[in-house]
């Protein structure tokens, strides 16, 4: 009977470690970076050369002259070119593309029809370019419309599996462990009670240990020890609950859920678009401001949908596309007619960022002014695939950056003076933010 | 066994205490009073707005402060008259060059390309395409031009109205002047000393303030219009 008390304590201690160890390692792998798998799709259409012309160097024209209003597939500012041959004759088109204009005075029916049917947008003349490189990009734009989703679905899912793979691999031979050490565990249980069994078959007398005084009441007898774990309990608790109680209005870590899923990973990151493109009031004002839906659309007029190796394993090319369709639906933007529908709907942006009211903070201050880079204060967003506040806006995070940082002095004026007197005061060759008043509680509170 | 009660009961607690926080709510806060004013915040939701947004459009008519009008029309007989006759009214200074070029990097040169040639970041990894360089002989932008498009956008570029001001996008046009010299070879331009940048700042302010006067007058003739409206 004694031995089954022993076993359980053994028991629990195990399980307790275990909870223990998983808790603490569950936490720190939600946070670990699933490695960004970027699935190059080439595409194949380089050495084939169709027999009117070279697709190759007919995308590279295509690409530079004509994309900004043409796409092959799909209508933009002007028609789809695909199928254009069908449409019009060789000779009409040689024509329209190098002087459109004057096709349009000229009062040629199918110009005039096509000038009319697009706004009266005029397409710019292309003098430049000779019947060969006209050849070439029709070449390239009468290419069949290929497939890419299924061969760079393809491609990313086995990329994804090995990307992922990083990730799980860890995972897994932690639970390999805990299972070995539940395994040890069972078989020792397991050969206790059959050495045990055998002992009693055998008519071994299996040796009752005398019984001892109980562990707690050994415990309780010994003051100093009691005294000693006690004031430990009392430091650990105390440590606890002040840790508790300074998080309490910290809202470090908070990535709410935004009505569309804008991925700063992809934007910042991927296609290194300044932080002030979009956030233009951080360098004038006290906001950094959310950006209004017309500085996407500066973008998203002609980026409908994202590359095939833009998707990762967690979110997939259609995601992201139906994240974009939120955007046109928000701005009433009608992709058929390329023209805004005007009927728009506010996009609810969960606000991140958020200082009380009697705290002042001003952007342009810290941006313009002293030159700080965003990601100083909010982490490397490039990274984020998910907006979050990565530092904790307390006062001390604010004071503690204003004690170390140097004031950039270089090239503004209206420091000159105070910069040479207070740098003698202190005797030091550049001062920091806290030793030119920026630590007084005026600067901040009032 | 008391105490190892007591330490498994602090370590559970303290694991909870770590294990639930959720990142998608805002933490709790002790005396919310002192974060959540009565004043409207920037972007917050209340009801009394249309939509619910505290963000909303200026009333109609309001005019920032400094603010000019563009009197080119956003239309072609508007784009090529701002091409013909529109001139940079800021002096070619070392300083209004440079911040030209620190606007330039943030806003243009994403797809136009730091050397002005429209090769971007977001052109080299085939996101925008058809970005013309600025010596693009069918185009052959000038001053006005390059100013008409930012304030108004054209095609598929959108207007940087709403993320520059008149003397920041008169900077960038003096820099986008300056890449498409550098793209065709001319010789560079000689920056204008401060002290002739505030001469000239004041030769043609008396030169146009007969001009502005005019402006106000038009102004003061619509508010009027509108009063009658309403009354």
């Amino acid at each position: 009977m004694e031995k089954v008390n022993i076993r359980h304590s053994i028991f629990r201690t195990l399980l307790l470690s275990m909870v223990v160890l998983f808790s603490f390692s569950q936490t720190s792998y939600s946070q670990e970076d699933s490695g960004t798998a970027d699935a190059a799709v080439e595409e194949s259409d380089s050495g084939a050369s169709g027999a009117e012309g070279d697709v190759a160097a007919g995308k590279e024209l295509f690409n530079s002259l004509c994309a900004a209003c043409h796409k092959p597939y799909k209508k933009a500012t002007g028609p789809a070119l695909h199928g254009v041959s069908d449409r019009h004759d060789r000779q009409w088109l040689y024509e329209w593309i190098k002087n459109s204009a004057a096709m349009i005075a000229s009062g040629d029916d199918a110009a005039v029809k096509i000038y009319e049917e697009y706004n009266q947008t005029p397409m710019n003349a292309f003098p430049q370019l000779s019947h060969e490189d006209i050849d070439n990009i029709l070449a390239y734009v009468e290419q069949p419309k290929p497939e890419p989703v299924q061969v760079a679905g393809g491609d990313a899912q086995v990329d994804a599996g090995g990307g992922y793979g990083s990730g799980v691999s860890t995972n897994v031979v932690l639970g390999i462990l805990a299972f070995v050490l539940l395994l040890l565990t069972v078989i020792l249980v397991l050969v206790n009670k059959t050495l045990n069994r055998f002992a009693e078959v055998n008519g071994v007398p299996i040796v009752a240990s005398e019984k001892r005084k109980p562990i707690w009441k050994a415990f309780v007898e010994n003051q100093f020890l009691v005294l000693v774990s006690s004031v430990f309990l009392l430091l650990v608790g105390a440590y606890f609950v002040y840790g508790f109680f300074m998080q309490v209005g910290v809202d470090q870590g908070y990535a709410p859920v935004q009505p569309i899923h804008y991925s700063h990973r992809i934007h910042a990151g991927d296609n290194q678009i300044e932080c002030k493109y979009c956030h233009s009031s951080a360098r004038v004002s006290k906001t950094s401001g959310v950006p209004s839906l017309n500085v996407c659309m500066n973008c998203h007029k002609s980026v409908s949908e994202v590359a095939p190796e833009t998707a990762t394993e967690d979110y997939t090319k259609d995601f992201y596309d139906g994240e974009i369709s939120k955007l046109y639906d928000a701005v009433g933007w009608d992709t058929e007619t390329q023209s805004y529908t005007g009927e728009e709907k506010p996009v609810k942006w969960v606000r991140i960022h958020n200082l009380p009211d009697f705290a002042y903070f001003n952007h342009s201050q810290h941006v313009s002014v002293a030159g700080i880079a965003c990601q100083e204060c909010h982490g490397p967003v490039e990274e984020m695939e998910i907006m979050r506040q990565e530092a904790p806006l307390t006062m001390g995070w604010c004071i503690n950056c204003h004690r170390e940082t140097k004031v950039k002095v270089e090239g503004n004026k209206y420091y000159d003076k105070i910069h040479e007197e207070l740098s003698k005061k202190y005797g030091v060759e550049t001062l920091t933010a806290a030793q030119m008043g920026a630590l007084e509680c005026g600067k901040c509170h009032y | 066994m008391k105490s190892l009660f007591r330490i498994a009961g602090v370590t559970l607690v303290s694991l909870l205490a770590v294990s639930c926080f959720n990142e998608s709510d805002r933490n709790y806060q002790y005396f919310p009073d002192m974060y959540e004013s009565i004043g409207y915040d920037t972007y917050g939701e209340y009801d009394i707005f249309v939509n619910g947004q505290a963000a909303k459009l200026p009333a109609e008519g309001s005019i920032p402060r400094g603010w000019m009008p563009y009197e080119y029309e956003n239309n072609l007989d508007g784009y090529d008259a701002a091409k013909a006759e529109l001139k940079n009214p800021l002096p070619y200074t070392e300083d209004n060059v440079n911040k030209g070029r620190g606007l330039y990097t943030i806003y243009c040169a994403i797809c136009h390309g730091d050397k002005g040639d429209g090769k971007g970041t977001l052109v080299e990894r085939e996101k925008i395409l058809g970005i013309p360089s600025y010596d693009d002989q069918g185009r052959a932008v000038t001053e006005g031009s390059v100013y008409h498009i930012m304030f108004y956008g054209i095609n598929t570029m959108g207007s940087y109205a709403s993320q520059t001001n008149e003397k920041e996008r008169w900077q960038i046009n003096h820099y986008v002047m300056d890449l498409k010299d550098k793209l065709e070879g001319n010789p560079e331009r000689e920056f204008l000393t401060e002290e002739a940048a505030e001469k000239m700042r004041m030769e043609p302010q008396l030169m146009k303030s007969e001009d502005a006067t005019e402006v106000e007058n038009t102004e003061t003739e619509e508010s009027n219009s509108l009063n009658q409206e309403q009354n």
